[in-house]
Formats: C-alpha cells, sequence, structure tokens
C-alpha cells in the first residue's frame, strides 16, 4: 500500500460562489451552489451538497469509524486505523468495469485536516449538518460567513459508563442539552440508588432513554458503557444516516423506539438485497459483507453493539471469521 | 407537531420485518420482548452475540438467583420495574472463569452495598467485584451486556426470523 505524502492545497476561489477549491493527492474537490463535486485522473463525480456535507462532518467526528464510510455508491473511506483510503468507484461494479476507479491512501490526520478545511470552508452559518434537517437551515447557495463554532461535537466517549466521576457526562438542561421536540411525549425519572454506608458512590445507574432524547445530533453514536472491548453505544436517529455503512466487523443494533428502515446491498459490489423494518425491542446483526443505510421518518432510539478488539478488521479481511456473527450449529 | 413516540412491552410489541436475498440466520433477526415472553424467569438468552461479548435478554420475575462476573455488566430495563441488589465479594470469592455471568450457589455473605431500581430506560451498572441479584414483582424485561458465560442460552433458531435466500 502506497501512502500519499500530499496535504490539503487549496487551487482557488470561485469568482461567482465564493467557495474555495481544493485538492489532495490526486483529488480535486469543488463545490458550487447544489454540489459537491470531485475529480481524478481517470474520472469525475456530482454529490448534492446537504449529503456531502452531512456525511464528511460525521466522518471526521467518527474518526472514519469502522471500515468503510460511503458518502454514496461512488465516494467514500476506508478506515485502515492509522491510514485512510479515499476511494472513488472502487466498490461500484460499473466504474471498475470501465476502469474509471481510483484509490489513494493517506495517514489518517491527513484526511482529517483536508475533511475539516473543506468542511470550515463550504459551511455558512446557520447550517449545521449534524441536526436533522428541519431542525437547520440549508446549505444551498453561496458563500456568506463561515461558521465560527465547532463543526463536530457530542463525540465524547465514556470509558466505563456514562457518568461515572471522572467519566463523560450524562445530558441534561445543565449541560445545555433540553429534551428534542421528537421525544417531549415521553416521561423521564431517575433510577433510585440506595447505597449502605461505607459503600455511598458505588453503585451507579442513569436513564438512558432521557440521555439519548437530549442528543443534539443525529446519526452520532457514542460510546455508553463498555464491557471489556465490547462497546454499548447510544444514538438518535431522524431522517437519513447521511452515508452508507459498510463495517469491518459485524455489529449488532438495538430499536429501543419507533422504527427505522435498514437497506441492504452487498459491500463490494453495492448490489441490492433488500430491507430491514426494525420496531421496539427488535435486534439485528449487521454482518461484515454488507452496506447499510438507515432512514427513520420519525427520531428514534438506537442502540449499536461494537466489538473494538484491535485487529479484527484483518481477521475479518483474511476470511480467518466469517461475515456473520451466529453459529446456529 | 406533537409526537408519538413508539415503544414496546411485554404484552405490547409489534416485530418489524427482514425481507432479503440473503441467509437470514446470517441477521439473527429477534425481539427482547418476544424473547423474554417465551423465557423462563431468569433464563440468560443470547439475542447478540461479537466473538466472546454478548447481549442477553431476560425475563425478570420474582427474585433471580445471586450472580457475579470477572468483569463489569450493564443492565437496560426495557419494561417493567427492577430491583438489583448488590453485594461486595471478597478477594477470594470474585469469579476466575473467563467472562459471563455465574450463577453463586446463594447470596454470598460479603457485606450488602445496596439496591437500585431502575425502570424502563435505565441503564445500570453491574459491577466488577460485586454479587447482584434482580428482583420485580411483576415480570420485566432487561437487556444485559456481557460475555459469553456459563449463564448464557443460546437457542437461535428458536428466536430469530429466518426464511429461505
Amino acid at each position: 500500500m502506497d501512502i500519499q505524502s500530499a496535504k490539503i492545497v487549496a487551487t482557488g476561489t470561485d469568482p461567482d460562489t465564493g467557495y474555495d477549491s481544493f485538492r489532495l493527492g490526486g483529488f480535486e474537490f469543488r463545490r458550487d451552489e447544489y454540489f459537491a463535486h470531485i475529480e481524478w485522473p481517470k474520472g469525475s463525480h456530482i454529490i448534492e451538497i446537504d449529503r456531502f456535507l452531512r456525511a464528511m462532518v460525521r466522518d471526521i467526528g467518527w474518526g472514519f469509524f469502522y471500515g468503510w464510510i460511503f458518502f454514496d455508491d461512488i465516494f467514500g473511506t476506508t478506515n485502515h486505523y492509522g491510514t485512510v483510503d479515499l476511494f472513488a468507484g472502487a466498490y461500484d461494479q460499473g466504474y471498475k468495469d470501465q476502469g474509471l476507479d481510483h484509490l489513494e491512501t493517506f495517514p489518517a490526520e491527513v484526511v482529517k485536516e483536508a475533511f475539516e478545511t473543506i468542511s470550515q470552508n463550504w459551511i455558512n452559518q446557520g447550517y449545521d449538518p449534524l441536526n436533522s434537517p428541519l431542525e437547520t437551515g440549508s446549505p444551498l447557495g453561496p458563500k456568506t460567513t463561515e461558521r465560527t463554532d465547532e463543526l463536530v461535537r457530542g463525540f465524547r466517549p465514556a470509558t466505563r459508563m456514562l457518568g461515572l466521576p471522572g467519566d463523560a457526562p450524562v445530558r441534561s438542561d445543565e449541560t445545555g442539552h433540553p429534551t428534542n421536540r421528537a421525544f417531549a411525549d415521553m416521561e423521564f425519572d431517575t433510577p433510585d440508588i440506595e447505597c449502605e454506608p461505607g459503600f455511598e458512590g458505588q453503585l451507579h445507574a442513569i436513564n438512558l432513554f432521557d440521555h439519548i432524547a437530549r442528543a443534539d445530533v443525529t446519526w452520532n453514536p457514542s460510546f455508553t458503557a463498555i464491557t471489556r472491548a465490547s462497546i454499548c453505544c447510544v444514538t438518535s436517529e431522524e431522517h437519513m444516516l447521511p452515508v452508507i455503512h459498510g463495517n469491518d466487523r459485524n455489529e449488532w443494533f438495538f430499536q429501543l423506539t419507533d422504527e427505522i428502515h435498514w437497506q441492504i446491498a452487498d459491500k463490494n459490489s453495492g448490489a441490492p438485497r433488500g430491507k430491514i423494518v426494525m420496531k421496539p425491542g427488535d435486534v439485528c446483526a449487521m454482518p461484515a459483507d454488507i452496506r447499510h443505510q438507515g432512514f427513520s421518518p420519525k427520531r428514534s432510539m438506537l442502540m449499536v453493539m461494537e466489538n473494538g478488539t484491535p485487529g479484527l478488521e484483518t481477521r475479518y479481511a483474511s476470511g480467518e471469521l466469517k461475515p456473520y456473527p451466529v453459529d446456529f450449529g | 407537531m406533537a409526537y408519538n413516540t413508539h415503544i414496546g412491552s411485554l404484552d405490547a410489541y409489534e416485530k418489524g420485518t427482514i425481507e432479503l436475498k440473503d441467509d437470514l440466520r446470517k441477521y439473527a433477526f429477534s425481539n427482547v420482548y418476544e424473547v423474554a415472553g417465551k423465557s423462563a424467569p431468569f433464563e440468560r438468552v443470547a439475542v447478540a452475540q461479537n466473538l466472546e461479548y454478548v447481549a442477553e435478554a431476560v425475563r425478570i420475575e420474582g427474585d433471580s438467583p445471586w450472580y457475579a462476573a470477572p468483569h463489569d455488566e450493564f443492565a437496560i430495563v426495557m419494561d417493567g420495574e427492577v430491583t438489583f441488589n448488590f453485594v461486595q465479594l471478597e478477594a477470594d470469592q470474585v469469579p476466575n472463569h473467563d467472562g459471563g455471568a455465574a450463577q453463586l450457589g446463594a447470596k454470598p455473605n460479603g457485606p450488602t452495598m445496596g439496591k437500585v431500581t431502575a425502570r424502563r430506560g435505565h441503564q445500570v451498572l453491574l459491577p466488577q467485584g460485586a454479587a447482584y441479584q434482580l428482583t420485580s414483582a411483576k415480570p420485566a424485561v432487561a437487556i444485559i451486556q456481557t460475555c459469553d458465560g456459563p449463564v448464557t442460552v443460546k437457542r437461535w433458531s428458536e428466536i430469530c426470523t429466518l426464511g429461505d435466500a
């Protein structure tokens, strides 16, 4: 694997829209009022700007997450945990058949810097790609004023369990997280904790649903509780997952409230396999050989169980581990 | 616009659907209310497995045996009200098996640490070094995040939606 040493370079400013264009290795990025344009030596691609920015900001915040993040069927990143692939058409049969596919590998911090630079320049005040579409302004139109607040937030993970002393805090009014409008009908109380003398602070419980209901971001799982390398993540989901995720390991979804519709496709070719509709209480594995994208008609609560064991990606990629989690015997 | 959040319970749940041109066993699609509804009290039925890690669906009804694990576990109450009683283990009582909960023969003779009473949506730490008991006067449901262990029950073929590829 050749690792590119190039860093992001600004290549000019569009005189009409005011947005900068950029180059990273062989990839060129520019935007207009409606679309992001990506070019590489053998081809080019166009992505609706809202989707592009929603995907890019999450990819930064997730640290490129597990495996493949498809911004759409053509463009995306693959995380190798230290390096990151940028690809175009590399997992699309048509592009591959025509020889138009392209892939370059960079140090992860280079791609992070590049995505932050592009996002900062292309996101205006009043638009927040981490909010649901009903809760933010439009990304369309010419450049106005760049946002000055953090583009990425809500990603502080728990190391043992939310709310423990020294660990990530539980969301509350005091932390600046009011209950989202979509969960205003729910009643939230707190667990009753009664410690015997001498054991004060050693028992712990939280209202997890209340924490999720107060999320000010969507499609943004954050660590909640950790058993060795088994990670419980929770997230609030509304509208559509702005990426298509192809995991490099098996993961599990637990639908806590409402429903999400998942479109499932083959990870390597993108060929559709069908759909899954998850309702409250449903549990479903996402195998390591698929890509999936979720659609949540009403803001819902989802729990994700990940295995963070280092090196799993190579064990799945080599075939040592099966791309599905359960042996039915 | 007023929103109506949909939740499930032992008495009222609607399982989703899985329509795939694939082997449905790869997705192990189940529902914790359905699993708990068909389980005996305190059967800890695996509904998710990531190699050595599992999540168990548990029907809580009455007083459970006492359990302990060599690592932290976590419980999320999905229906009803559950009281978790805790006893501190002495050093020589801490289980030394690889992982997952083990059932103890009786309540340990260590000091009582206290109790947590949790309802739907609450997440409870089941800390390493403590034994715990689950109690509920009425049927309740919890998901336990743990390791595949001595009390983990597996009956995937019974709990999962299966079909032809």
